[in-house]
């Protein structure tokens, strides 16, 4: 086994795939906040509180329903999306009008709940959630071992990311989002239903979450407190990449989790770290965020 | 991000630019009563409980100073009250420093560092700001997890001794110690409320209400929103190393994210840009959580209720209720 | 133009639209006190005025685009006061902003094909491309990057797209040169011809001139005269002093 800068290349890669599974994380989620801030003007901070949703609906579709993952996968976004719809209807878009600084109130507050009605109903500790019986197993690529799983997250994720772009940046429905998160006055005035669009990006950005929390179900165990974490590490990503672009939104997802692998390899008391570093430096350089518009 | 405090609590403009002497005279009067009844208290409640509250009031109030006064909502206010804690339990422990010089030693720490995330913070506005200081803060958390050495790790700093004041007077005893409580927080209440009605302040709440104007009336506003954070963060400071002589204990949670959202629900539930606001909302929250403690991980799904209930139908909070009723900025 | 006898007809039919005492505000501070005015089927109106009249805030106002709005706004026998702006736009309401609104996120074929049709015959591409030859060329392009007329056409392209048949253009002509001055002026009169019926907000009334039958004077959020363009010479003195020209 050959080595690279002392390291031997299979811990590397090991931990670079892994990083870019953190990044993936990173993408859906930091996408799925910015696609919401941009039409509803709010930080959802219950965004890591749905991605933990996410998994434990996962889980309770196979433990109580016998539902496989591959319909998980599908049926759990679902879930989460239409508890999504539900919240924004019932609950931001009574506070639409005021400081938008209240929607991170609110949203936190949503976090704590759902968190905490998880942590009373199975505890802090993780459920197993095992890998599908399709995905076990994996390759030796030669410089490194490639579980199945692992490799079969990135290219998911991957791909949700780019039909999410598409979705954005090339249909009709995504001109229409385009356009009410420019101008939502002149896009109603069109007679496009703006108020509907907005309940439904919610939902779809909450949906993301969920879709990305039932994918690092078999990977992380299904815990209440796997998304609080997470979503600050998202809040940084987000500063460092600026809310602007979905692409951008995307690439600074997958470079820092990246970044954050090899941060394992090389210097491993700053992994945890080096993501808030790294915001620091963004701030200190480009205060607007990599790919972010001025103010 | 300006209009927080001031849209829905019309109190908090009227406290700045309209105060006659009959609100002074009230205000005089409501800080005497708060200070009699500090007086009375011991007597008839346990003194650990109502320093717990003095402390949860003087980092509420510091935090109010910031976004009600200053129209800067940071998520990261834990940072501060934590690090000041640590600081000044491991002075007490390991360097053997009196309490007041402890208390100091963690006050200055948390200054300094809020100079540093303030200074980086002010970079961006609204939304930003609030993930940013987040962030930082979440930084400062991870660095006392990896940092066992000084902060005990899981177990945190315990024992702290409460040494004696000064070299001279013991407060080992928990009614000793009330009174450098109440002194502190006394002093911290008089000072937030000079700061918001000196001229300073007066210009603090002009750029929360309208930045790009008070910029073009000539204000340097950067300057005045990270002097008002500082302040914030020292203050924040202050309470959490005066927590740690109280309860002989810094640990992790003082540091955590959830400590950031306990005060920010504190002075919300309390009313936002209210003078008072946050002891009411401190004594409010620290009850339930007493109340509560049994109840384990409920008390997260409690908060999270009132969080969102404050949010929805309860934005002036209990005192900016009172003073809506009674037309009077408190 | 009409003639006297067709204007007299049009006035006292039931007018397309019908606003009675229209009041708006902008957040706390009151801007419209009560504006009457009536539009006839086929009809060009303009809306002259100082700046800070209220004009704009009177088309906002029907389209129901201000944050709060009371009066009676009657088109084609509904009473628009309390819907939407949505549900005005699906009533055949054609709407061209101030600064002409065109997205910068879309691009100019996005920006074309963005308003869903509200009525039957709207125009077809092939015809939208035949009356602004420019806009074909620059699809690709960001909306934004347009210049200031083509922006303008892009604007009024748009919408007759929808099918609305019922237009309200706010300064069409303002910041652009006198050659596409002189094009608008074309292509509002050839709408017109084609039955379309237009206000227009304008501070050029020499322009108004050319392609409006009648005139409303706003000012202070009211309105204050009413000149058929016909009888604008007569009227020019007293046209001058409401204007401050």
């Amino acid at each position: 086994m050959f080595e690279i800068l002392g390291v031997p290349a299979q811990a590397l890669f090991g931990q670079l795939l892994l990083g870019l599974i953190n990044g993936s994380f990173y993408a859906i989620l930091s996408l799925g906040l910015a696609v919401i801030f941009g039409l509803l003007n709010i930080i959802n901070f219950s965004h890591g509180a749905q991605y933990m949703m996410g998994a434990f609906v996962a889980w309770m579709c196979l433990n109580y329903l016998g539902i496989n993952y591959w319909a998980a996968l599908l049926l759990a976004p679902l879930v989460v999306g239409a508890t999504g719809i539900a919240i924004e209807r019932l609950l931001l878009k009574r506070i639409a009008h005021f400081d938008h600084l209240y929607g991170l109130l609110l949203t936190f507050g949503l976090a704590l709940i759902i968190q905490g009605v998880f942590r009373n109903q199975y505890g802090s500790s993780g459920l197993p959630y095992q890998i599908p019986p399709e995905l076990r197993g994996g390759q030796n690529l030669g410089f490194m071992f490639l579980p199945y799983y692992r490799g079969w997250v990135v290219v998911a994720s991957l791909a949700v990311c780019l039909a999410t772009w598409f979705l954005i940046e090339k249909t009709k429905l995504g001109a229409y989002l385009r356009a009410a998160t420019e101008n939502p006055t002149l896009t109603q005035a069109f007679g496009i239903n703006v108020p509907l669009l907005v309940t439904l990006t919610y939902g779809f950005g909450v949906a993301l979450a969920g879709f990305a929390g039932v994918l690092a179900a078999p990977i992380y165990s299904v815990n209440p407190n796997m998304g609080a974490d997470l979503i600050i590490v998202v809040f940084a990503v987000v500063v460092i990449g600026g809310m602007g672009s979905i692409l951008g939104a995307i690439i600074t997802g997958f470079s820092l989790g990246l970044i954050e692998g090899l941060t394992k390899v090389f210097y491993p008391e700053a992994s945890a770290t080096v993501i808030f570093i790294i915001m620091v430096l963004v701030l200190l350089v480009r205060p607007a965020g990599l790919f972010g518009r001025a103010a | 991000m300006a209009d927080i405090a001031s849209t829905d609590a019309p109190a908090a403009g009227l406290s700045v630019r309209e105060i006659d002497d009959g609100t002074e005279r009230l205000h005089r009067i409501l800080m005497i009563g708060i200070a009699v009844a500090l007086v009375i208290a011991p007597f008839v409640t346990y003194p650990v409980f109502v320093m717990k509250v003095m402390c949860f009031a003087l980092f509420a109030l510091a935090f109010n100073l910031l976004l009600g006064f200053g129209g800067l909502l940071s998520f990261g206010q834990a940072a501060y009250f934590g690090m000041a804690s640590y600081v000044c339990a491991y002075a007490a422990k390991f360097w053997g420093l009196s309490p007041e010089l402890a208390i100091l030693s963690g006050t200055a720490v948390a200054t300094l560092i809020g100079l540093v995330f303030g200074a980086l913070a002010i970079r961006r506005q609204g939304i930003y700001f609030a993930m940013i200081t987040l962030a930082l803060a979440q930084m400062a958390f991870f660095f006392s997890l990896q940092t066992p050495g000084f902060t005990g790790g899981e177990d945190g700093i315990q024992a702290v001794p409460r040494g004696r004041l000064f070299g001279l007077i013991d407060i080992a005893d928990d009614r000793a110690l009330y009174w450098l409580v109440a002194a502190i927080f006394m002093g911290g209440l008089l000072l937030i409320y000079r700061i918001i009605h000196s001229p300073f302040g007066q210009v603090c709440t002009a750029i929360r209400d309208n930045e790009p104007r008070a910029i073009s009336l000539g204000y340097r506003t950067n300057r005045y929103k990270l002097v008002v954070f500082v302040l914030s963060a020292a203050l924040a400071g202050l309470a959490g190393a005066t927590k740690a002589i109280v309860f002989q204990l810094a640990s992790l949670t003082d540091v955590h994210w959830s400590m950031s959202g306990e005060v920010v629900l504190m002075t919300l539930v309390g009313g936002l840009g209210t003078i008072f606001g946050p002891i009411a909302g401190a004594l409010v929250i620290v009850s339930m959580q007493n109340f509560l403690a049994s109840l384990g991980s409920w008390v997260l799904v409690v908060q999270g209720v009132i969080f969102v209930v404050c949010v929805l139908t309860f934005r002036e909070g209990i005192v900016g209720i009172i003073a809506k009723w009674s037309k009077r900025p408190l | 133009m009409l003639t006297e006898a067709a204007r007299v007809s049009a006035q006292t039919a039931a007018p397309l639209l019908q606003v009675r005492g229209l009041e708006a505000w902008y957040g706390e501070s009151h801007v419209l006190h009560g504006i009457d005015l009536d539009v006839a089927s086929g009809e060009v109106v303009t809306l002259l005025g100082r700046n800070g009249a209220g004009k704009t805030t009177t088309l906002k106002s029907i389209m129901g685009v201000i944050g709060k709005r009371k009066g009676s706004v009657v088109l084609e026998g509904t009473e628009t006061i309390g819907l939407p702006s949505r549900a005005i736009a699906r009533l055949g309401i054609g709407y061209v902003p101030e600064e002409r609104g065109i997205y910068s996120s879309l691009s100019v074929e996005e920006n074309l094909m963005l308003p869903p049709r509200v009525r039957p015959g709207g125009l077809s591409l092939e015809q939208i491309f035949t009356l602004f030859p420019n806009i074909k060329e620059r699809l690709r392009s960001q909306g934004t990057k347009l210049s200031g007329g083509e922006q303008q056409m892009l604007a009024i392209g748009r919408i007759l797209r929808t099918g609305a048949h019922f237009l309200l253009l706010d300064e069409p002509t303002e910041g652009l040169a006198p050659v596409i001055i002189d094009q608008i002026g074309a292509t509002i009169r050839k709408l017109k011809q084609d039955g379309y019926t237009i206000i227009l907000v304008e501070q050029n009334f020499r322009f108004a001139a050319t392609v409006a039958d009648r005139h409303y004077v706003v000012e202070q959020g009211k309105v204050i005269d009413m000149i058929p363009n016909d009888q604008l010479d007569a009227n020019i003195d007293k046209l001058h002093g409401y204007l401050g020209v």
